[in-house]
C-alpha cells in the first residue's frame, strides 16, 4: 500500500504541492439485526481506496479514488493539486501548519476475539436468543436487537516521510423493547441507545454485556413505563445515569471545543461556538470538582476515540479541556494549533473513511471520575430525579441552550430510589449546568460510552467518539420542559 | 450559473456508461449462475462528486470524490443476505457473491421470502443535466469569490458550499429485472455573519443553471444586516411564518409514519389514526417521485416501479406506501417504495410533496398582527414519537412581525412542537417549492402560516 502512496504524493510534488498527506484505507463492516423474532439486516461491506491531500499555492485540495493502480493513484494526485490550486483563487492568506516530527510505525488496537471469526449462527443466535426473551413480556410490540463490526486498516503516508500503518477493530451490540399502548409508544434500551455500547474492542464486548439477562428487565420496564407517572415540571436536583452524561459532555463540552467550530469553519452547517478564543484559561466552565480531558491514548480506555495516531499523523495525546473548573484547552489540528498559541497539534484529525478529508474531530472526552459511590450518591439526595438512557438531545448551534430527553427516570425520596418517570427531560445553559454539578461517582461506576453516530463536516462525515463518565448530579436544573404546555 | 469553464490542470474521473454498469450487473449474475445461486440481485451504484467549502471570505476545503459500489443479495432456500464491495475485477465480484451466499446460509429459513420480482416496466425521467456534471472546480472557486468578495465590501462573513455531483444507478437480477437511473445534483448554501448576527440561504437543483449563488449571498446578506441587536422576547405560543427549509426540516421527520411496516411494528403516529380527522383540511400530501421538482429514481430497492401514492387528502391520512413484503401481508399492491433488502423497515416514501396555497411570504407577514418569521430550524430531534412532539432551535434569521411589519430580530427559541398538532394549526400556505434545508432530504413544501407555535426556551443570542 505504501508503494501506491509514495506515487500519489511524488504526483503531488512533481505538480507543484508544497505538502501532501495520504491515505489508504480498507473498512470492512458487518451488520445483524433482528426485529421481533426475525433477521432484519444481514450484510456485509468493505471499501478500499485512497484520499489525498494537498497544500499547493497555498491552499487546500483533496481528491479520492478506489482505481488503486500507479496511474490511478497519480490522476487523483493530479486532480488533488488542481483542486488546490483553484482553491488559491478565493483565499485570503496562506495555510501554515505546525510542525510535526515524521513517524513509522505499525499498531494495531488490542482484541480478545476476532468478530469476524466467531461463526455467524453463534452471533445470530445470541441476538434472536435476546429477541425471544423480550417478546416473552406482554405488552412489547416491538423487539429489536443489534449488533455491528468493523476492521479498519489505514496506510497514512506523508510528505515530511511518515508511513503509518493502524488496524482498529470495533464492535457495537444492543437490544430494544418498544411498547405501544394507548396514545404512547415507550422504549427502552439496553445497554444504551444508539444501537447499545460501542467500543474499541473485539467480540468480548458483546459476551460482556449479558444481553440475556437484561433483556426481559428492559422490556419489563418498557411495559411499566405506561403507567408511571409523568415527569414533573420543576427546577430542581437531577442525577444523570452514566451513558446519558456521556451524551451531554459529547454535546456541550466536545463539540463547542472544536477549533474549527470555534474559527468559523462550521458555520454554514454544524454551527460555531460560544468558546471563543479569549475564554481560554479565563472561562470557569464549570464547578470545581470537574475535570474534562481529551485524550486519545490508549490508557485512558478502549473507546471510539482511541488510537495511536491521528490521520494527519500525529500522535494520540491527552489535552486538559476543563481543570478544576477552569476552561483549559481545545481540539486542534496543525493548521489551527498556532491560533491558540500551541506549538503543536493536540492531534484530532480524524476521518470516516479513505474518501473524506480529515476534520477536526473529538477523540475520547471524558468526565474523570469523582469521589462518590452511586449509593452514597442517592443516600445524599433528599428530593430529585435520576434520569436513565438518551431518547431525544438538542443543543442551539454554539452550544448554549440545551435539551435532552431520557427513557426512563426514577423519582429520589429522602435518599432513596422510589417510583418510575415516564418522559423525563431537562434543559439549560451549558455553563450553568456544568457550575450547578456538586457530586461525581467514583471509577468503580465510570464507564467509557461509544458515540458512533456523531455528524459533521460537508460533505457529511459520521463518526465514532468516546465519553468516560461516571452518574453525577446536578442542582437547580429546569426539569420537564419537553412536554410543557404553554 | 453560467457556462462551464475547462479546468487548467488535470481533469475529472470520466464517468461510466449504461453500459458499462450493465456489464458488471450481467458478470455478477453470470458468475452467481455458474456456482448455481437460486436468485441474484445487483446493484451497482457511481457517484462523481466534489464539495467545495468555504468560510471566513475563503476557500477553506475543496474536495472530489469518486465511488463505484456493487452490492450482491443472494437468495436461496428461503434465505437472503447482502454483501458489497467497491472492487469491480472478477475476483473481487466473486467474492462478494460468495460472502452473500456465506451471509445467507447461516440463518434460519424465512418463510415469509418472496422470490425476486420480474422484468417491469418504467417511466422515464430525465435528471441529467450535463452542465452540473462539467462543472470544474475553477467555476466553484470563482462563484464563491465573488460571494465572499460581496461578504467583504458588506464588513459580513460568508460560510457556505457549492458542490456538484453526478450519480448512476443500475439494478438487476436473475429473473431478467433490469433498470437504470442517472442524475446530476448541485447544492450552493451561504450563512452570513454580521457581528454576531446570521442569515443563510441555500438551493439545490439538477440543473446548476437554476442556483444563482449571487443572488441567495445577497438575500442572506440582506437579512444577516436585519438580524442584528436581537431582542428578547418570553417563550411562548406564537403565530410563526415559516420559510419553505423551516417547515421541510420538521415535517421531514414525518415520512417513515407513512410506511406500511412502521404502522405493523406500532412505531408509527398514525396507528390507529388512518381515516380519521388527524390533520387541518387544507392539508394534502402526496408521494410523487415525477414531480417535476423532484429528484430521485422511479424505482425501489427491489426495482420495482415507484407509484404515486395520494397519503394525505384534506388532512386524513389515506393511504400508506407498500414494499412486495408489507403489501402481501397486508394483502395491497406494493407501490415501489421499498428499500433494499434484507432490511427491517420495509418501505418509506422519499418524495413527498405538499400541495400549497397562493400566499406570497409578503402576504404572510402582512396578515399577521404579532407574530414570529422563521429562516430555518436545527438539531431537530423526536421528543415524542407517537404526538410527533419535536424540539429544536430557531437559526439564522428569527423576525418579530407586529402589525403587519417586520419590525426587529429576536433571539432564538427551543420550540417543543407536536407536528400533528402544527398541522392541524396552518393558516395561510404558499406556492410548493423544492425545498432544501439541513435536517430532512429535499421535498417539496411551501412556506406556512402556523397558530400556537410552542417555544418552550430562549438561548442567549
Amino acid at each position: 500500500m505504501y508503494d501506491l502512496a509514495t506515487a500519489a504524493l511524488d504526483t503531488a510534488k512533481i505538480r507543484g504541492a508544497s505538502y501532501a498527506d495520504v491515505r489508504v484505507m480498507h473498512l470492512r463492516q458487518r451488520d445483524l439485526t433482528t426485529k421481533n423474532g426475525e433477521v432484519g439486516t444481514l450484510a456485509q461491506s468493505e471499501s478500499i481506496g485512497l484520499g489525498i491531500r494537498v497544500l499547493a499555492n497555498g491552499a487546500w485540495g483533496f481528491a479520492s479514488t478506489d482505481r488503486l493502480t500507479r496511474d490511478g493513484v497519480a490522476a487523483c494526485a493530479a486532480q488533488a493539486v488542481s483542486i488546490a490550486k483553484a482553491s488559491a483563487l478565493a483565499k485570503r492568506e496562506d495555510v501554515v501548519m505546525a510542525p510535526e516530527d515524521a513517524y513509522v510505525d505499525s499498531w494495531q488496537s488490542p482484541f480478545r476475539k476476532d468478530p469476524f471469526e466467531i461463526p455467524l449462527e453463534t452471533q445470530l443466535a445470541l441476538l434472536l436468543a435476546a429477541d425471544a426473551e423480550m417478546r416473552r413480556v406482554k405488552g412489547v410490540t416491538l423487539t429489536e436487537t443489534d449488533m455491528q463490526f468493523r476492521k479498519i486498516d489505514s496506510w497514512f503516508a506523508s510528505s515530511i516521510g511518515s508511513r503509518i500503518h493502524q488496524r482498529k477493530v470495533i464492535t457495537g451490540c444492543g437490544i430494544v423493547a418498544t411498547s405501544f399502548q394507548g396514545d404512547e409508544i415507550q422504549k427502552r434500551s439496553y445497554p444504551n441507545s444508539f444501537g447499545g455500547q460501542h467500543a474499541l474492542q473485539g467480540y468480548e464486548l458483546v459476551e460482556s454485556l449479558d444481553l440475556l439477562k437484561h433483556a426481559p428487565m428492559i422490556a419489563d420496564e418498557a411495559v411499566a413505563l405506561h403507567s408511571a407517572a409523568q415527569c414533573p415540571q420543576k427546577t430542581g436536583t437531577l442525577i444523570l445515569g452514566g451513558s446519558q452524561l456521556g451524551l451531554q459532555i459529547h454535546e456541550s463540552v466536545g463539540h463547542p471545543i472544536e477549533l474549527d467550530r470555534v474559527l468559523g469553519q462550521e458555520a454554514n452547517f454544524a454551527g460555531t461556538s460560544f468558546l471563543t478564543l479569549d475564554q481560554l484559561n479565563k472561562l470557569r466552565y464549570a464547578s470545581d470538582i470537574v475535570n474534562v480531558v481529551a485524550d486519545a491514548r490508549l490508557e485512558h480506555g478502549q473507546g471510539l476515540g482511541t488510537f495511536a495516531y491521528d490521520d494527519e499523523g500525529v500522535p494520540a495525546q491527552c489535552t486538559d479541556i476543563i481543570k478544576a473548573g477552569q476552561f483549559r484547552g481545545y481540539l486542534s489540528n496543525r493548521e489551527t494549533a498556532h491560533l491558540v498559541g500551541l506549538k503543536r497539534s493536540s492531534g484530532t484529525m480524524r476521518t470516516e473513511s479513505w474518501n473524506r478529508l480529515p476534520i477536526i474531530r473529538m477523540t475520547n472526552v471524558s468526565l474523570l471520575p469523582g469521589t462518590w459511590t452511586f449509593d452514597d450518591l442517592l443516600g445524599d439526595t433528599d428530593d430529585g430525579i435520576l434520569m436513565e438512557t438518551n431518547r431525544s438531545w438538542s443543543i442551539d448551534d454554539r452550544r448554549y441552550q440545551f435539551q435532552f430527553s431520557t427513557e426512563i427516570g426514577w423519582e429520589i425520596k429522602g435518599g432513596k430510589r422510589g417510583r418510575m418517570l415516564k418522559n423525563p427531560s431537562y434543559s439549560g445553559i451549558t455553563t450553568e449546568f456544568w457550575n450547578s454539578c456538586d457530586a461525581i461517582c467514583k471509577r468503580e461506576h465510570w464507564t467509557l460510552w461509544g458515540t458512533p453516530n456523531c455528524g459533521k463536516g460537508q460533505p457529511m462525515q459520521t463518526m465514532g467518539t468516546g465519553h468516560g463518565a461516571s452518574p453525577s448530579r446536578f442542582k437547580n436544573v429546569r426539569i420537564g420542559a419537553a412536554f410543557s404546555k404553554l | 450559473m453560467s457556462a462551464t469553464r475547462k479546468s487548467s490542470a488535470a481533469s475529472s474521473p470520466k464517468a461510466a456508461s449504461t453500459s458499462d454498469l450493465r456489464r458488471i450487473v450481467d458478470t455478477v449474475l453470470r458468475l452467481a449462475n455458474s456456482i448455481g445461486v437460486a436468485e441474484t440481485e445487483v446493484h451497482v451504484d457511481e457517484t462523481i462528486s466534489a464539495l467545495t467549502r468555504f468560510a471566513n471570505n475563503a476557500i477553506h476545503q475543496n474536495v472530489a470524490e469518486h465511488t463505484v459500489n456493487v452490492s450482491v443479495r443472494t437468495q436461496v432456500d428461503q434465505r437472503t443476505a447482502r454483501a458489497t464491495t467497491n472492487r469491480t475485477d472478477e475476483d473481487s465480484l466473486r467474492a462478494a457473491i460468495e460472502a452473500s451466499l456465506s451471509l445467507a446460509h447461516s440463518q434460519p429459513k424465512n418463510s415469509n421470502l418472496l422470490p425476486m420480482p420480474g422484468k417491469q416496466r418504467y417511466r422515464g425521467v430525465n435528471r441529467f443535466i450535463k452542465q452540473t456534471a462539467a462543472l470544474t472546480p475553477e467555476d466553484r472557486a470563482l462563484a464563491v469569490r465573488r460571494v465572499c468578495d460581496l461578504a467583504v465590501k458588506k464588513g459580513q462573513t460568508a460560510a457556505g458550499i457549492f458542490s456538484s455531483a453526478q450519480s448512476q444507478s443500475a439494478m438487476g437480477n436473475s429473473r431478467s429485472l433490469f433498470t437504470a437511473y442517472r442524475d446530476t445534483h448541485a447544492v450552493f448554501s451561504i450563512t452570513m455573519h454580521e457581528g454576531s448576527a446570521a442569515s443563510w440561504a441555500k438551493e439545490n437543483s439538477a440543473n446548476v443553471a437554476e442556483i444563482d449563488p449571487q443572488r441567495l449571498a445577497q438575500r442572506a446578506s440582506d437579512k444577516a444586516h436585519r438580524a442584528a441587536d436581537a431582542r428578547e422576547l418570553a417563550p411562548g405560543r406564537y403565530t410563526v411564518i415559516l420559510e419553505p427549509a423551516a417547515v421541510l426540516d420538521l415535517v421531514g421527520f414525518l415520512f417513515y409514519d407513512f410506511a406500511a411496516t412502521a404502522l405493523r411494528d406500532k412505531r408509527s403516529s398514525f396507528n390507529e389514526r388512518m381515516g380519521k380527522q388527524v390533520l387541518g383540511k387544507n392539508i394534502r400530501i402526496e408521494d410523487d417521485v415525477y414531480h417535476p421538482l423532484q429528484l430521485g429514481a422511479p424505482f425501489d430497492g427491489e426495482g420495482i416501479p415507484r407509484q404515486r401514492v395520494l397519503l394525505v387528502d384534506q388532512g386524513v391520512p389515506k393511504n400508506l406506501v407498500y414494499s412486495r413484503a408489507s403489501a402481501k401481508i397486508a394483502k395491497k399492491k406494493p407501490t415501489g417504495h421499498g428499500f433494499v433488502l434484507p432490511n427491517e423497515y420495509g418501505e418509506a416514501p422519499m418524495n413527498l410533496v405538499f400541495s400549497g396555497g397562493q400566499a406570497s411570504l409578503e402576504e404572510m407577514i402582512a396578515s399577521t398582527e404579532r407574530g414570529l418569521l422563521v429562516t430555518r430550524l436545527w438539531y431537530i430531534r423526536e421528543v415524542d414519537p407517537y404526538e410527533k412532539i419535536m424540539t429544536g432551535m430557531t437559526r439564522d434569521g428569527l423576525f418579530l412581525v407586529d402589525k403587519g411589519r417586520v419590525t426587529s430580530a429576536v433571539r432564538n427559541f427551543r420550540f417543543n412542537q407536536s407536528i400533528l398538532e402544527m398541522l392541524r394549526n396552518v393558516e395561510i400556505m404558499g406556492p410548493a417549492v423544492r425545498a432544501t434545508g439541513e435536517e430532512a432530504f429535499e421535498m417539496v413544501v411551501p412556506a406556512m402560516k402556523i397558530r400556537d407555535f410552542n417555544f418552550s426556551e430562549v438561548t442567549k443570542f
